[in-house]
């Protein structure tokens, strides 16, 4: 690597990062900062200004104000300098349909001016690493779409590039190629590659990132890792209780009111259920029984980046 | 918009001679793997089509031309149209080639997203597929030309110039509409394109008559149209007619047409692709 930055340089540097389409802003005067070697996440709801702001990062969206350094460098002077020690894995697959599958890595190898050989060489090492070395002389088109998001992690990773860039990698997967897919990225982080991916899934979050922010309505509103986030903004624990609708007008069994009170740090109610945050789950729901309630069903799981999230928004990500 | 605001309107038409630049040349290289999958067919359509326009209008509706006296200067319809013929099909395939595949690497398969995340950009993409639309031009004109020969429809050797001619010919063509295709969201533009634009211009630019015989009101408007300064010099390359001033004149607005569409697909170019 000719200048990749000292250790102490972060290899993304926003400030105040800020991208406007006409009167509509999508970015809105976002910090934050990806070390080498990190897993960094975005994670927020559709809209909330992820993907304008992976965009930016990947200097193929002028950014409108703030400051912007990828690698050090500036993307609105250094563009394809930066593009050419970057990976990105885009939304959409934007595989070429009239090639092959191992003619869409050599062409991809040969716009990073690599030799035809070379080329060659790291396609066939990179279709025997996300497992489609059978598949190597067929159209794209009748890949399933997990085979068809591997090929795009094959094809982002042709460069050899120290950060890639993660625009919903497992959005619209069925969970075992979710899971194929988490395993070669958790890889690749292994190898000291950097990660920089958004999200909407909070189990993905959590799987992949040492670090996240969560945005919404293009801001920043929140900055960990997954674990430090819990903590900050929610309990260990979450009760979750669902009542069905009462047949009978005297029948109070389903109405909380006052019966959760000095139970939980937090209660929050959802249209089909009641979320109560406290440390002991167990020991809440006892409670909530002695005092009449009678919930038809009672869970009690450790809190997770989704309760954050409400919390933080007072909505739920899935919406 | 916001890009152009920011960018200025240097940035955003650039150098003018960037153009064939070595990473555009990445672009043409795509394009040919993807012709290599395919070149037999184009060879076949490249002979027959020829072969078969040249039989039905030359030689099948050319005797009933010929039988009235002919053309002027006893020229048969068959000499008369076949370099005219050559032009057109090279322009046709160049203003297909910059409609729906051109659309379908901005917003059907984005393939163009994906080669942005390169080195390239929109300026080199726009450059790499404008070569290749020039490389089928020649291939297609170089085919036609052969069929010219073994059926004997051109009087002078200069025939073979009207290859070049053809090649330009097509790319006035391929810029502009290249330029109106990256400010298309879905193809239903191109049905007027081709209802209103591309199909009067291969009828009514002296392929098939001299414009002269076209209403007064209308012959200025022929005279602005590339496919007339086309078919005029490879017509008068191949029947060994050539007036070197007029020459120079058609050369000259085939010329000026090409770079006009060039610098306006710039400027779309940009305005669609960086965002």
């Amino acid at each position: 690597m000719p200048t990749t930055p000292p250790a102490s340089e972060p290899l993304i540097q926003a400030r105040g990062l800020t991208k406007r389409f006409g009167a509509f802003t999508a970015v809105d005067g976002v910090d934050f900062e990806v070390a080498a070697g990190e897993a960094f996440g975005f994670l927020g709801p559709n809209g909330a200004g992820k993907t304008s702001t992976m965009r930016m990062i990947g200097t193929v969206s002028p950014v409108t104000s703030g400051t912007l350094t990828v690698f050090g460098l500036d993307p609105a002077r250094n563009g394809a300098k930066i593009r050419a020690r970057l990976g990105v894995v885009p939304q959409a697959d934007t595989l070429d349909n009239e090639l092959s599958v191992l003619e869409n890595l050599l062409i991809y190898g040969r716009y990073f001016d690599l030799s035809w050989a070379e080329s060659r060489r790291r396609a066939k090492e990179l279709l025997e690493f996300v497992q489609l070395t059978d598949r190597s002389n067929d159209k794209v088109e009748p890949l399933s779409g997990g085979m068809k998001r591997r090929l795009v992690i094959a094809r982002s990773l042709i460069n050899e590039p120290s950060l890639i860039l993660l625009d919903e990698p497992t959005t619209g997967l069925d969970p075992q190629a979710r899971h194929l897919l988490w395993d070669r990225l958790y890889r690749l982080k292994q190898r000291g590659v950097t990660l920089c991916l958004t999200t909407h899934y909070m189990d993905e979050a959590e799987q992949l990132c040492d670090r996240l922010v969560v945005m919404d309505n293009a801001k920043i509103v929140a900055e960990g890792s997954p674990r430090q986030l819990i903590d900050r903004y929610v309990t260990r624990e979450v009760l979750e209780l669902r009542f069905r609708r009462a047949d009978d007008e005297t029948d109070d069994s389903a109405h909380i009111d006052g019966r959760l009170d000095g139970l939980a740090d937090r209660v929050e109610q959802l249209p089909d259920r009641v979320l109560v945050y406290t440390a002991d789950g167990e020991a809440a729901a006892a409670t909530a029984y002695e005092r009449g309630l009678r919930p038809a069903s009672v869970l009690v799981r450790r809190s997770s980046l989704e309760d954050v999230f409400l919390r933080l928004t007072g909505r739920s990500l899935a919406e | 918009m916001t890009a152009i605001g920011r960018v200025g309107p240097r940035r955003l038409i650039g150098r003018p001679g960037a153009i064939a630049s070595r990473r555009s040349l990445r672009v043409l290289e795509h394009d040919l793997l993807v012709f290599r999958r395919g070149w037999h067919s184009y060879l076949l359509s490249g002979l027959s089509q020829p072969f078969l326009y040249l039989l039905a209008m030359g030689i099948g509706l050319g005797v009933y031309v010929n039988r009235n006296g002919g053309l002027p200067g006893g020229v048969s319809y068959l000499a008369y149209i076949a370099p005219a013929l050559l032009v057109t099909q090279a322009m046709m395939a160049a203003a297909f080639e910059a409609a729906w595949p051109i659309l379908n690497k901005i917003e059907w398969d984005k393939t163009y997203l994906a080669a942005l995340n390169t080195p390239l950009g929109a300026v080199d993409l726009l450059a790499g597929d404008l070569m290749w639309i020039g490389f089928r031009a020649t291939l297609l004109s170089v085919l036609f030309l052969v069929v010219i020969v073994v059926l004997g429809a051109a009087a002078s050797p200069l025939v073979v110039l009207a290859v070049p001619v053809a090649v330009l010919t097509a790319l006035a063509f391929a810029a502009p509409i290249m330029a109106y295709t990256a400010i298309q969201k879905g193809d239903i533009g191109f049905n007027a394109l081709f209802r209103f634009g591309v199909t009067p211009l291969f009828l009514f630019s002296g392929t098939f008559f001299p414009i002269e015989k076209l209403p007064l009101f209308l012959q200025p408007l022929a005279w602005i149209t590339p496919l007339y300064h086309g078919v005029a010099a490879a017509r008068e390359l191949s029947l060994g007619q050539v007036e070197p001033v007029g020459l120079a004149v058609h050369i000259t607005a085939l010329v000026l047409t090409a770079l006009v569409g060039l610098t306006a697909a710039r400027i779309t170019f940009r305005r669609r692709l960086v965002v």
